[in-house]
């Protein structure tokens, strides 16, 4: 019915009949939720699914048992609601995701995790309305065991790490000694205002004060995640945030637990303090020694698989997930194992997996950390709906003006201390987007959600104020961060590929660095570098990588990516068809030689060939093809294993070869020069 | 501060080096220490043999590029000054130097770091990278581990990508204009006292 309409009704029927299908979709998960939780349905299910039972078994004895009609079709809800619910939450997050982008200003005016946080909103009034409790959706383990891995996982699987090691001082200046500022700062403070008269919050002790400045202060990845991927930053400024909302997570998870434990003792001795300063070093090292162990492993298993590719990806999916559990499971910071997992085992397992696995690793990832993203802002928004709330005008205000000076503060200070160390120093633009980008998110959130509610009377109160930031910092600084990173005119990201030029020289700057800091006896990081690169390639490539692969260098490596790449953009945009178009005039020729390649010439209009002579084009053709794939096939004995699952690329490399052999000459041919002969 | 006033008052024209490079007081005296130890036999000059010795530099891929570059043309040792001149290109940039077309650019700017890179590629100094000379750095840094053609396809292609006017080879302003992207004042700068 629609194809009939002209092109503008017809985009906003779709549009209409999309939105209107979300609607019922939305109506439909709100009821079937609400009635999940409500008592009468549940016992109607269970009486039904009794009798089913009943009659299947029918050995009660027939005093029991009373004859009915055959139940030909009956409903039983309570058999599946647990996977039908899940799958309900993320079908509304997809549609979600998929409305955004048809609604056009939209999404450019307003980050995606506001909106998302708006439905979530809706979605919980909804259910209100609707009379049912709304279910406590953002419970804290299915937040931080199957929510938030997927989303690490992603971000550390294609962590930049040349910027990241680079800036890897930087980085864990602003993870740890930020955090910690912030921390106490806040803790401090608001424990100060509370015991101003007249705010009625005298009851709240100093160390629940330092854990709520403890959860609050953390930088989040998922929210910083979400917002910068829409502003295009430069690679910098995106890495020194991000990088610091990964690396502070062990910070978090020390302060969280020494102020929780100690809560109830109501002091903290400087022994204490050393503790907490140990297990510091303890849970970030031990979790990034998790994370080794287990991408070392996810490595050496793939150096195996060139029997079995379909399993590929599942390796690198349930060996990460073990590394997140195991370190969980110590109390050891899962978030540092997993990114450390992901970084290691990347370039072992990139050499060893077939291109297929790769790109089926690259999208389920992508595809697990959307969909995660989605339902934990969504979340968000119905555990604001739900949970018990305790407004505090007071503490709510002060809260989020503290967090925001605390973090300037913070950021100027260090950078100051900073800069005395860095090449490239920050200006004070590049501050204002870090402290600007310290976004809170879900996680302060089901940290606040994980405490004792018989320790922390004062535990809604503390949530409200979390909520209360993480929509501060979401809404307010996350839709007015894009403006402001036009209108300071912020460096943005570079779009361009990396050329092969950029490629080689910037290995060779590397190879001249090296030698001038032998010259000067200097150990500097390029020093370093070099020699972590010796010892891979001497030691380690041996082991994790299948084959004959490990020999191959990084450039080589590179320079088959790019021309792979470029070979399927090639067929993709139908180029394959130039092939016989600079081919005419080798018919004309009288002694047509086949062994050598055929030299195209002026004309490019294609002449009127009969059958026969087409045929003998392609005679021509194929064996000139075969003699090269005959050449390559020899030097891939050498340098690469031939993967005897992905002929096809081959075929793509050598007609882009082809492709660029016979543009040159082409391009020679037009040049008013002599035609080049044979 | 003694010591380092006695070490410079035995290398002549200091004042004139410090200015030419940019180097503090401290910087000199490191790097004078640096060429003394490097200069085992004492005759105020080094050699491409003292330059060899070090081991760390045999191993390197462009090592005999990088020692060529201290000589001159014709020039068999490097003294104290030209030791000094040829590392003053790897002092990080002054950011806050008056950006001055008419003065001519200091030693450690991003086109004289470029330039000093350009100049280690083109070996017969014609002003441009010829296939020939890319197709040998190539083959250094590869280190035998690839067939001719895989090279001479990369050189090409390398060629292709960068050779605006078609002369194949590459100028150093297409050099310059392929390397755009690169944060060269942070690739090519060691951090030499802090």
């Amino acid at each position: 019915m629609a194809l009939h309409s002209p092109r503008g009704s017809r985009s906003f029927l779709e549009r209409g009949l999309l939105l209107l299908v979300m609607l019922i979709f939305l109506e439909g998960t709100v009821l079937t939720l609400g009635a999940a939780s409500s008592p009468d349905i549940s016992a109607q299910d269970n009486t039904g699914g009794g009798d089913d039972q009943r009659g299947i078994e029918g050995r009660h004895g027939h005093a029991n048992y009373t004859k009915k009609a055959f139940p030909v079709l009956s409903l039983d809800y309570r058999h599946i609601h647990v996977p039908f619910e899940i799958s309900l939450w993320v079908l509304l997050a997809s549609l979600m995701k998929l409305g955004f982008h048809l609604i056009p200003r939209l999404s450019s005016i307003v980050p995606e995790s506001c909106l998302l946080i708006v439905v979530g909103l809706l979605v919980g009034g909804l259910i209100k309305l609707a009379g049912e409790e709304v279910p406590p959706v953002l419970d804290s383990n299915l937040f931080f065991l199957c929510l938030l891995p997927p989303i690490i996982l992603d971000a550390g699987y294609f962590l930049p790490i040349r910027p990241f090691m680079e800036n890897i001082g930087t980085i864990l200046m602003f993870a740890v000694v930020g955090t910690l500022w912030n921390a106490f700062f806040v803790g401090g403070l608001l424990y100060a205002v509370c015991q101003i008269e007249g705010t009625y919050l005298s009851q709240v002790e100093l160390l629940p004060c330092l854990l709520f400045g403890s959860i609050i202060s953390a930088v989040d990845p998922v929210a910083v995640l979400a917002v910068f991927e829409e502003i295009h930053i430069n690679e910098l400024l995106h890495i020194l945030v991000f990088g610091e909302s990964l690396l502070n997570d062990a910070v978090t998870v020390v302060l969280y637990h020494l102020f929780e434990e100690y809560s109830d003792a109501g002091e903290v001795t400087p022994m204490d303090v050393v503790l907490g300063v140990i297990c510091f070093l303890i849970v970030s090292l031990g979790g990034i020694a998790v994370g080794t162990i287990y991408g070392i492993l996810a490595a050496f298993t793939s150096r195996f698989t060139s029997h079995t590719r379909v399993i590929e990806p599942l390796f690198v999916f349930v060996y990460s997930y073990m590394a997140y559990l195991s370190a969980e499971m110590f109390h050891l910071s899962g978030i540092m194992a997993l990114i450390a997992c992901g970084a290691v085992m990347r370039p072992y397992v990139e050499a060893n997996i077939s291109h297929k696995s790769h790109t089926t690793v690259k999208y389920f990832l992508k595809m697990w950390s959307s969909v995660s993203e989605t339902l934990i802002f969504i979340f968000l928004g119905v555990a604001t709906v739900a949970g018990p709330h305790a407004w505090n005008w007071t503490f709510v205000s002060v809260t989020v003006i503290l967090c925001l000076v605390s973090r300037v503060i913070g950021v100027v200070g260090l950078t100051f201390i900073i800069n005395k160390f860095r090449i490239v120093k920050l200006t004070t633009k590049d501050q204002f987007i870090v402290a600007y980008g310290g976004l809170r998110g879900a996680i302060a959130f089901s940290l606040g959600y994980l405490l004792d509610k018989d320790l922390f009377p004062m535990r809604t109160m503390f949530l409200t104020a979390i909520i209360t930031e993480i929509f501060f910092t979401v809404f307010v600084q996350g839709m007015t961060i894009k403006p402001l990173v036009d209108l300071l005119a912020v460096k943005k990201k570079q779009e361009a590929k990396r050329s092969i030029n950029e490629e080689i020289h910037t290995q060779f700057l590397d190879h001249l660095l090296t030698g001038i800091e032998d010259i000067c006896g200097h150990y500097g990081h390029h020093h370093w570098k070099d020699k972590l690169n010796r010892f891979n390639k001497k030691y380690i490539k041996k082991c994790l990588i299948a084959g004959e692969r490990y020999k191959e260098p990084q450039l080589i490596a590179f320079y088959h990516k790019m021309e792979f790449k470029q070979a399927i953009e090639l067929v993709e945009s139908g180029g394959g068809v130039k092939l016989p178009s600079a081919m005419p005039s080798q018919v004309s020729m009288q002694n047509i030689q086949p062994k050598k390649l055929p030299p195209a010439v002026a004309e490019r209009a294609l002449p009127q060939f009969t059958k026969g002579r087409e045929e003998e084009i392609r005679k021509i053709l194929r064996s000139n093809l075969q003699k090269t794939r005959q050449r390559l096939r020899s030097y891939n004995r050498h340098t690469l294993v031939a993967d005897p699952f992905e002929d096809g690329w081959n075929d793509f490399i050598l007609k882009k070869q082809r492709m660029i052999e016979l543009e040159k000459k082409v391009r020679l041919a037009d040049s008013p020069s002599l035609v080049k002969p044979d | 501060m003694g010591s380092t006033n006695s070490t410079l008052s035995r290398i002549p024209n200091v004042e004139e080096l410090m200015q030419e490079t940019g180097f503090t007081p401290a910087h000199i005296v490191r790097l004078y220490d640096r060429f003394e130890a490097l200069d085992k036999e004492k005759t105020g000059h080094l050699r491409p043999q003292d330059f060899g010795a070090i081991n760390r530099l045999a191993m390197n891929p462009i090592g005999d590029r990088i020692i060529g570059s201290f000589f001159s043309t014709g020039q068999e040792t490097v003294d104290f000054h030209s030791f000094v001149r040829i590392l003053a290109h790897f002092r990080p940039a002054d950011k806050n130097r008056p950006k001055d077309p008419s003065m001519p650019q200091p030693v450690n700017s991003r086109t004289s770091k470029l330039k000093f890179a350009f100049q280690l590629y083109d070996q017969d100094k014609d002003g441009k990278i010829s296939r020939a000379e890319l197709l040998q750095v190539l083959r250094s840094m590869l280190e035998m581990q690839v067939t001719e053609e895989q090279l001479e396809s990369i050189a090409d292609r390398t060629i292709q990508e960068a050779d605006l006017d078609k002369d194949d080879a590459i100028s150093f302003e297409e050099f310059r204009k392929s390397l755009e992207k690169v944060n060269i004042d942070h690739k090519m700068s060691i951090r030499f006292l802090r």
